[in-house]
């Protein structure tokens, strides 16, 4: 049996990740908004963290948590505007070979499928990251696999 | 990127403000040296001579849970507790105390020895003997020296049957400094 990453003390996460979460947010919404979203961001981290089964992913787990946080602001400020996608900064193979097949996908199936199927984690784990529940988190991956079936074999 | 200080700040007392910290820790100065003091929600769980945290975080976890987080605001009360102790100003501390994961034996030793007055001293044998085990002087000296919580756990308060200092988890110096502190020693 493969033996689980440990889930590392909630200091070393921040402090590994905080930087790059700040970047993010700091290119999306400017400096002003991206420090209100920069504590949103680790506090929805912490509210799910005591749950996490593995320690594996978590810089695409919080990574995903900042973009959710930063669309969330942007759809309060400015509600007429349509979303746009943010680009997806992370370079990892999971989500890298998953792209091309996903990129179609609404973003939240598309987070919730590249979550659960790239990365391998829990649906509490994803409902964290979409701010969502855990119920929300399966159906939004659930829809997001029956859209790609439909577009593989019309 | 670089976090700005208050922006650091502000997650940590927030994060601590909305119950999300299992364990949060600080390092608090003190004539006896910069103390690392961990607090959980149960209460005060460990204060420990060494600052360096990299050795500490995983034992808190284990301990408390992995939200374990550097901030100010989670041990407030134990730096005011232990500042009013060091200036003379307090002589018994009020903290509840996080004792989870140690075994019946060691817990019942630290209750006993949490009675043992400021200023004054008690021998191994003594406190063995006051927690119902009168020939395990040897085991209370090895509780006294894993004393997860020194200090507010007095085991600095224990010493040899001849009058011996014997030692201290934290180094001889320290135990001498706290036993003057408290007019203990002449």
């Amino acid at each position: 049996m493969m033996m689980a990453v440990a889930v590392p003390p909630f200091e070393r996460f921040y402090a590994e990740h905080r930087s790059e979460v700040l970047r993010l947010l700091r290119r999306t919404l400017g400096p002003t908004r991206a420090d209100d979203a920069f504590q949103e961001t680790f506090l929805r981290a912490l509210q799910a963290y005591g749950r996490l089964e593995s320690g594996e992913h978590l810089r695409a787990w919080v990574l995903t948590i900042a973009r959710n946080v930063a669309i969330d602001v942007l759809r309060r400020t400015r509600p007429t505007q349509e979303i746009v996608e943010m680009p997806v900064e992370d370079e990892r193979p999971a989500y890298e070979q998953l792209a091309p097949l996903t990129n179609g996908l609404p973003p939240k199936e598309r987070r919730a499928v590249v979550l659960r199927y790239g990365y391998d984690l829990s649906y509490d784990q994803i409902a964290a990251a979409l701010g969502s529940s855990e119920d929300a988190a399966r159906q939004a991956a659930s829809t997001g696999v029956r859209r790609l079936r439909r577009r593989i074999s019309p | 990127m670089t976090v700005s200080s208050s922006l650091d700040r502000s997650l940590r007392d927030a994060a601590v403000t909305l119950g999300l910290v299992d364990v949060g820790y600080d390092v608090v100065d003190s004539p006896v040296g910069p103390l690392f003091v961990a607090v959980s929600d149960r209460g005060l769980a460990a204060i420990v001579y060494d600052t360096r945290p990299d050795d500490q975080l995983e034992r808190l976890a284990r301990l408390g849970g992995p939200r374990v987080l550097r901030s100010s605001r989670s041990v407030d009360d134990a730096r005011r507790e232990l500042d009013e102790y060091f200036t003379g100003r307090r002589r018994g501390f009020d903290l509840a105390l996080d004792l989870r994961g140690l075994p019946s034996f060691t817990v019942s030793v630290l209750r006993k020895l949490a009675h043992v007055p400021y200023g004054e001293t008690t021998t191994y044998g003594a406190l063995a003997a006051r927690a119902g085990h009168p020939r395990a002087a040897r085991a209370v000296g090895t509780v006294m020296n894993r004393n997860r919580i020194p200090i507010v756990l007095p085991c600095h308060r224990v010493v040899g049957a001849s009058g011996d200092l014997v030692g201290y988890g934290g180094g001889l110096d320290r135990k001498v400094k706290l036993l003057e502190l408290e007019g203990a020693l002449h």
